[in-house]
């Protein structure tokens, strides 16, 4: 039985149905983009994890290292880091917006003032 | 690590004082940063601790300070309530029953290790005469990616400026609906 092998792909699953579960579950629209980042924050553990290679070292060369992580997942991560910053503010511009248009950030009151209109 | 990680983000999503969430979602993305240097990837390790930690919690402090920062009670209990639940359960059994036959954490044979890393390993240096490989691949093997990120940065800037920008000149909140009811 190889249970100690994944288990960090596991906890990844597990954060990313967390995050998931506030998206879906939660009708706060901040609540949900902080379910989103932490969805996000899981798949870059479950990419950074596959990306360890047992007894290696951080990817710098240097005298007497020969085995090394794999380096292009963490570059990949690294892009994604940034962009998921970017998404975010964008998400919660769009949230002020909301606000501002509607005085409320929770998903069922706006669908109340939708149908009351 | 993993524990705290999946004890901190279960808070985070169960607190209603969405202030509380957004501090511990920088306590989350400490712990994410600490994983990742466990995980030998110091480079990624700086950015989330910059990023996540720093940036993100500082963008969703702005955004409490103009929207309110308590989340609504959740109601009474019903049925319906159930349905995230099943779904969530669903699709952790599903990846679970998916991960089953992964290269196992640390194999130094796995599928992903083949391909063009070990190029980026052995040659770097000799190429483009950086010791950092993740450096080298970020910035020049793989320098379009970095130039996709940037304009997604700044079509992010651009749509956050003209969302939000310009001392956010559209109109006030319009009355709530029991409000006209009374006038």
């Amino acid at each position: 039985m190889s249970f100690p092998g994944l288990i960090n792909s596991w906890a990844a699953m597990a954060l990313m149905m967390i995050g998931f579960y506030a998206v879906i579950a939660h009708g706060n629209l901040v609540k949900k983009v902080i379910g989103l980042n932490i969805f996000q924050a899981a798949v870059f553990i479950f990419y950074i994890s596959m990306a360890k290679v047992r007894g290696g070292t951080a990817p710098i060369l240097g005298d007497n290292l020969t085995l090394f992580s794999n380096p292009l997942p963490h570059v990949l991560i690294l892009t994604a880091i940034v962009v998921g910053v970017a998404t975010t503010a964008l998400g919660l511009s769009l949230v002020v917006r909301i606000r501002d248009t509607y005085g409320t950030i929770e998903d069922e009151e706006i669908r109340a003032i939708e149908a009351a209109e | 690590m993993l524990a705290f990680l999946v004890v901190t983000a279960l808070f985070v999503v169960q607190a209603r004082n969405l202030f509380v969430s957004v501090m511990l979602m920088g306590i989350f993305s400490l712990l994410v940063a600490g994983l990742f240097v466990e995980l030998d990837a110091v480079d990624v390790a700086f950015t989330e601790a910059a990023v996540g930690a720093g940036i993100s919690t500082v963008l969703f402090l702005g955004t409490l300070a103009l929207v309110a920062a308590k989340e609504r009670p959740a109601g009474p209990w019903k049925p319906r309530m159930v349905l995230p639940f099943l779904v969530v359960g669903a699709t952790f059994a599903l990846l679970v029953y998916g991960s089953l036959d992964m290269p196992r954490y640390g194999d130094p044979n796995a599928p992903i290790h083949g391909h063009v890393a070990p190029r980026y390993l052995e040659q770097s240096e000799r190429e483009i005469g950086i010791s950092n490989v993740v450096t080298s691949v970020l910035a020049s093997y793989r320098g379009y990616d970095t130039l996709g990120e940037v304009i997604v940065v700044l079509t992010a800037a651009l749509g956050v400026m003209l969302l939000i920008g310009r001392g956010r000149r559209f109109p006030r909140p319009r009355p709530r609906p029991n409000e006209t009811d009374l006038e």
